[in-house]
């Protein structure tokens, strides 16, 4: 089974502490610690798995700039095939669509029969996997949470919906499917990977190579855009216990007995 | 000013709980609008959603297919893209079937689509100002969404307050017959309820719940002593779940359980909103987090910032002592 898999690069949340820029316009990108999207990495992890069952190779793909080759090398390094970027200066400022309408000139230039995104990313909405599987007229499924292969070009698919409870599918290939985190145990990438793919050839491909008319995707095309950035306020914001560790725990302490929750 | 459509998921003949927050999302895009309820199913239970709704909404669409039995968001769409105006505005839960459902729904009737909108803050002729969150729920982003060739807006469940309406008489309008062929390309078999666990989270008055600062399934341990201290249970956030250091029985959140604790001591747990939304009857929440920033500490009555792996086993022999004290 040929396998593509759509991943992107984004700052670490759990890593950092996210601050916006003065202009407000963009949130402070000096010093972050970017990774590969969390959900992408599980879904990467799944085409490996499948593949190493039933046949084929795995592709990795992002749209993006240079920067963002080390999460296809990361990615080659687990066991992906090839690595491929997508990169020209009329992607910039894509919304969804935008991306999707890129991914689907890639679709077109190769003969997947499974594609996968992870189920959503860190500044995006869980938008990309059903924007390209409708772009392609292929089946979707999102928050899938487990895949086994059955015979005649189909899919056994679980989805997560609420409660915990599994929703089961039967799906057709070619399809697209969006992949929810903990579908399986994603392996390290080790540094001696790392180095065996340093050599190897990452190709970019622009908005010719792909036939996608640059005036329908990147900022031109673009219906959604990002106006600027501000910091919320959800709730009145909680009363900061502050002092030295031994005064916290006694106030921390007397709020709990106030609150029925400690005698 | 295009028309506004809202998608009112339902279950068992009841609609969901959003079919309210839609329509006061609806009157921020436009005051003067009277929003369309639009119901897709079969049978029954669809009269019966269909009947419940004329209530609130001027205008039902009811769209019967026996097809449409099951919300398989394949079909729904197909039928959508059929029935509605392409210029209007389509509003929809961004739950596990909104996410399913409206991307797809979007290109298929080239209008704008934006995710999980927690904000609307008005429009100005077509171009609607949406507020998203980003990052974790770290930063908040204004959206401009141009909705001249109709948007479809996934709407986060609770964001929106419903207000308090008085019933109307609304009517019904059968569209089912322009629904046109529904075939899918995938098929709905069953659902997998999930197994019931060790522990019932549900049923505890003091949850020690841990998240992604826990940073290992060794550290579990450390909640696990508070916990014991306490009398309360150990629950967590998803990527806890995911990591699989705690079974899914444990996890909060609306992929796992929903809690209705008195206090809810959320330990290295970042606050995102579908683990907030299993948090039910108002607890009093105390946030322990190492990143200021934390949203968690936007939510919660206490905040401590501090490393969880430092804090809990100070915490815990401060309160065995207390108990000592008073044994």
């Amino acid at each position: 089974m040929e396998i593509l898999v759509c991943v992107r690069r984004v700052p670490d949340t759990s890593e950092n502490e996210i601050q916006l820029n003065t202009a407000g316009n963009d949130i402070e990108r000096d010093d972050l610690v970017y990774s590969i999207n969390e959900p992408d990495n599980y879904a990467v992890e799944e085409a490996l798995q499948i593949t190493a069952k039933a046949g084929g190779s795995v592709t990795v793909v992002t749209v993006g700039s240079d920067d963002d080759e080390e999460v296809l090398r990361r990615e080659m390094a687990i066991g992906a095939s090839r690595g491929v970027l997508l990169s020209d200066e009329s992607f910039d400022g894509s919304d969804g669509k935008g991306i999707a309408t890129i991914l689907k000139g890639y679709v077109h230039k190769g003969h997947f029969d499974l594609i996968l995104t992870g189920v959503q990313a860190e500044d995006g909405g869980a938008q990309i996997g059903g924007m390209l599987a409708a772009l392609l007229d292929y089946p979707f499924a999102s928050l899938v949470n487990s895949i086994s292969v059955l015979d005649g070009g189909k899919l056994r698919v679980s989805r997560e919906i609420e409660g915990g409870n599994k929703e089961m599918n039967e799906i057709d290939l070619p399809c697209v499917l969006s992949i929810q985190t903990g579908i399986n145990e994603p392996r390290y990438v080790g540094m001696r990977g790392i180095r065996q793919v340093a050599s190897l050839e990452v190709p970019t491909l622009g908005a010719s190579d792909l036939g996608v008319d640059a005036s329908a995707v990147g900022d031109a095309g673009a219906k959604v855009k990002r106006v600027d950035y501000f910091v919320p306020t959800l709730g009145k914001g909680a009363e900061m216990l502050e002092g030295d560790r031994e005064e916290v725990i006694a106030k921390l302490i007397e709020l709990m007995k106030a609150k029925g929750g400690l005698n | 000013m295009a028309r506004i459509f809202a998608y009112i998921a339902h279950k068992g003949g009841i609609a969901d709980d959003a079919a309210a927050e839609l329509a006061a999302a609806a009157r921020k895009i436009d005051p003067a609008t009277s929003p369309v309820a639009v119901v897709t199913g079969w049978g029954a239970e669809l009269d019966a959603v269909c009947e419940t709704l004329r209530g609130s909404y001027a205008e039902v669409w009811k769209i019967a297919n026996q097809a449409l039995a099951y919300p398989n968001a394949e079909l729904v769409r197909k039928a959508l893209v059929n029935i509605l105006p392409h210029d209007g505005i389509v509003l929809v839960p961004h739950s596990h079937f909104g996410i399913d459902l409206s991307p797809g729904l979007a290109i298929k009737m080239t209008s704008a689509f934006v995710s999980d909108v927690l904000g609307i803050e008005g429009a100005e002729g077509a171009n609607l100002k949406l507020v998203r969150q980003e990052f974790g729920g770290q930063v908040s982003a204004h959206v401009a969404c141009d909705s001249s060739s109709g948007a479809v807006l996934n709407l986060r469940p609770g964001a929106f307050k419903s207000q308090e309406s008085t019933p109307i008489n609304g009517i019904i309008v059968d569209k089912s017959a322009d629904v046109g062929a529904l075939t899918a390309g995938r098929r709905y078999l069953e659902t997998i309820v999930a197994e019931a666990g060790d522990v019932d989270i549900t049923k505890h008055v003091v949850l020690v719940s841990v998240g992604r600062g826990i940073q290992e399934k060794d550290n579990i341990a450390i909640a696990e002593k508070l916990a014991d201290t306490l009398g309360a249970a150990v629950s967590c956030s998803r990527p806890v779940v995911d990591a699989k250091w705690l079974p899914k029985s444990r996890q909060v959140g609306s992929s796992g359980k929903t809690v209705k604790p008195k206090i809810y001591m959320a330990c290295g747990i970042s606050g995102s909103f579908q683990h907030l939304a299993g948090l039910k009857g108002s607890p009093f929440i105390v946030a322990i987090n190492k990143n200021p920033k934390a949203p968690i500490f936007q939510v919660a009555d206490v905040g401590i910032v501090a490393d969880i792996l430092e804090f809990l086993p100070e915490l815990t022999s401060k309160v065995r002592e207390i108990k000592q004290v008073s044994v």
